[in-house]
């Protein structure tokens, strides 16, 4: 039940802007927090998380008119406290009983009414907004971490289909020195250098071919022939040309990257207006004046977005080729031998550092993308 | 007049559009002269050809058949030469540049230095009363105050030849006037030539000394009229009895264009 119920958090969170649809959510919420709290209670419980948790959904409910951020703070620290005591009892089988299952639910759906209450602030403060522009996410993730340690070890799952959050954390923090070399290896070697030659080649050359239609329209079927290539041919490929360590990795990922980058830059720079073209013209500005001060610009939007696209491209590439041939170092080659092993927890711990790294990468150029593009009307607001 | 004062020799100019549903006779048989420190204004009805004509001198559109001459030059050589300054019907600025750096673009294309570019950037602004937007973006402001940084932009490259495509058309009346003042002002102390299209008749009889009127399918030109107003004009010059002459002249000849196009 608590896994359908979550589901529905993602996909239909309710937003600010129904105010009407959201009252009756906040109600939903708290009122149903409260209620599963009392069948906690009823169905053995322990009763002083169960009563606490009654209480504070109870005086919520009553009370969330007056301010939303008190009653966001009270049911968000409601919500923690009674998760940390979930969590404490959770290896204890005798204490796993219905009751438990429907104080779980009571915490998650408190938290879940504190994160809506925050997102219904209406605030002018930008600093204020920031706040909260972080900490929204901070606490979903976070109640996603809870609930998956609290079913992965409550329900007894099996560590190799799924380790709890915790085990992944201390292998995380026992092998710290394997994780770092692993990232050196994969993340800032072959990903970092290979995206960096590929988007650079595929822009150059896009440059290059912009004066020639000719080529144009023989080099971009071959782009679209190369982006169909699987890269479990390319990559042993790679490894036979350039050996075993990361240069053949971060041949892949050129390969991967470089494509998108031309077609994107190719039809960026014929993305101006003809009246933008007429008036260089009239200016008798020199192909490099109109290309430079005209068709770069206008073809930043399009640049970019090869950019976003070409960074997961980078990381998926470099991790996978690692599985075919690579000295004894690198994530994908972790991952892969730590399967072999059934070390699925260290597997996890590759994943998060692979999840971390790519999300940061995809958010530092997306935040680039925001200052060189100021201007178009999808960035200004 | 001799040679050295004609700025553009039309003769017997045709443009043809090769359309997908047949050809558009955009121009046909244009003649015109203008010479040096004329103001030429093209009035007529929508889709008479008033852009397509601006645009042949500017080099932006070539002709079928005719001859056409700029400064001596074809239009091409002109064109190279800088020899014009062109305001387009839109104000067509550069998003990513602030109003300042607009204007300053065709400057730093002509590769000027930067205090002459600083300087000129500021003149031509308050000369369109935009003193004090230089550092917002094209669309932080109103369509209006777009299309006066546009024609600060052409100014500022200080052509002797300006080439101007309905450049008030977005403008309020006031707004209107008071520019009509000013360009005015600027052609009597530059002794610039400039080519000027408009809708309105008003605006034709104040600003021009040449007034070409045009018709449309085939697009022609149905009459020339010589302003017989004085060179030294304000606005008050609307209520006289030559100006409303001069005006039902132009509205006779555009009339006259009306009725034949709907005889065919
Ligand atoms: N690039 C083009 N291709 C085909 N036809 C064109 C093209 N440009 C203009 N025309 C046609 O040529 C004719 C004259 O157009 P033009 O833009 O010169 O009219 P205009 O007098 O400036 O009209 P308006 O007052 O509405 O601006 C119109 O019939 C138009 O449809
Ligand atoms: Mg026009």
């Amino acid at each position: 039940m608590a896994e359908s119920v979550n589901l529905h958090v993602i996909t239909g969170e309710p937003q600010a802007a129904r105010p009407y649809r959201f009252r009756a959510m906040e109600r939903f919420l708290f009122g149903g927090a409260g209620m599963l709290a009392l069948l906690g209670l009823l169905l053995q419980a322990p009763w002083q998380i169960s009563l606490a948790t009654l209480a504070v959904a109870l005086i919520a409910f009553l009370q969330l008119k007056r301010s939303r951020l008190l009653a966001a703070i009270a049911t968000g620290a409601m919500a923690l406290v009674a998760a940390n005591s979930l969590i404490d009892l959770v290896d204890q089988p005798e204490a796993i009983n219905a009751g438990f299952w429907c104080l779980v639910a009571a915490a998650w759906l408190l938290a879940w009414g504190c994160v809506d209450q925050l997102s219904a602030i209406k605030t002018l403060s930008r600093s204020y907004r920031t706040v909260l522009n972080v900490l929204i996410p901070v606490l979903f993730g976070l109640w996603l971490l809870i609930l998956w340690e609290l079913l992965t070890r409550g329900l007894n799952v099996p560590q190799v289909l799924l380790p709890a959050p915790s085990q992944i954390g201390q292998r995380f923090m026992e092998s710290r020195a394997i994780l770092w070399m692993d990232f050196k290896q994969t993340f800032l070697r072959a990903v970092l250098i290979g995206y960096a030659i590929g988007c650079g080649a595929g822009f150059i050359v896009a440059i290059l071919i912009d004066r020639s239609p000719f080529l144009q329209r023989g080099l971009l079927p071959i782009g679209n022939l190369v982006s169909a290539l699987p890269i479990v041919g390319v990559a042993p490929i790679m490894v036979m040309w350039f050996g075993f360590d990361w240069p053949s990795k971060a041949a892949v990922v050129i390969i991967m990257t470089f494509f998108p980058m031309l077609v994107n830059t190719v039809s960026g720079l014929s993305a101006a207006q003809p009246m933008q073209h007429d008036l260089m013209k009239t200016y008798a500005a020199s192909y490099w004046q109109s290309l430079f001060k005209l068709r770069i610009p206008e073809a930043l939007p399009f640049i970019f977005n090869a950019l976003k696209i070409n960074s997961t491209l980078a990381m998926i590439g470099a991790i996978v080729a690692e599985f075919f041939g690579t000295p004894t170092l690198g994530m994908g080659f972790r991952i892969s031998t730590e399967v072999g092993r059934m070390n699925v927890d260290m597997v996890w711990a590759e994943i998060a550092v692979a999840a971390l790294a790519g999300s940061l990468f995809y958010g530092l150029v997306a935040l680039l993308e925001r200052i060189f593009t100021f201007w178009h009307p999808s960035v200004r607001s | 007049m001799n040679d050295a004062s004609r700025v553009i020799e039309v003769n017997g100019l045709s443009l043809i559009f090769p359309t997908s549903d047949g050809d558009v006779h955009a121009l046909q048989d244009i003649d015109l002269t203008i010479n040096q420190g004329d103001f030429v204004s093209f009035i007529g009805p929508s889709g008479c050809g008033k852009t397509t004509l601006l645009r042949v001198i500017a080099d932006l559109e070539q002709a079928t058949s005719g001859s056409i001459e700029v400064n001596g030059m074809t239009p091409e050589e002109a064109r190279l030469a800088r020899a014009y300054g062109y305001v387009f019907q839109a104000a067509s600025l550069y998003p990513w540049r602030t109003i300042a750096s607009n204007v300053a673009l065709p400057l730093e294309i002509m590769g000027l230095k930067g205090d002459e570019i600083r300087s000129r950037v500021e003149h031509n602004l308050a000369l369109v009363d935009l003193a004090g937007f230089g550092r917002k973006y094209p669309w932080q402001l109103s369509g209006g105050m777009q299309q006066r940084a546009s024609i600060a932009r052409a100014l500022a490259v200080e052509p002797d030849l300006l080439l101007m495509d309905e450049p008030f058309g977005a403008l309020d009346e006031i707004v209107r006037d008071h520019l009509n003042e000013q360009l005015l002002k600027l052609w009597a102390k530059t002794n610039k030539t400039v080519v000027f299209v408009t809708h309105s008749i008003p605006e034709a009889v104040f600003l021009s000394n040449k007034i070409v009127v045009m018709s449309p399918r085939p697009g022609r030109i149905q009459e020339v009229i010589e302003s017989d107003l004085p060179a030294e004009r304000d606005l008050s010059i609307r209520e006289t009895q030559a100006f409303l002459h001069l005006a039902n002249r132009v509205r006779d000849g555009l009339r006259a264009g009306h009725s034949y196009d709907e005889v065919s």
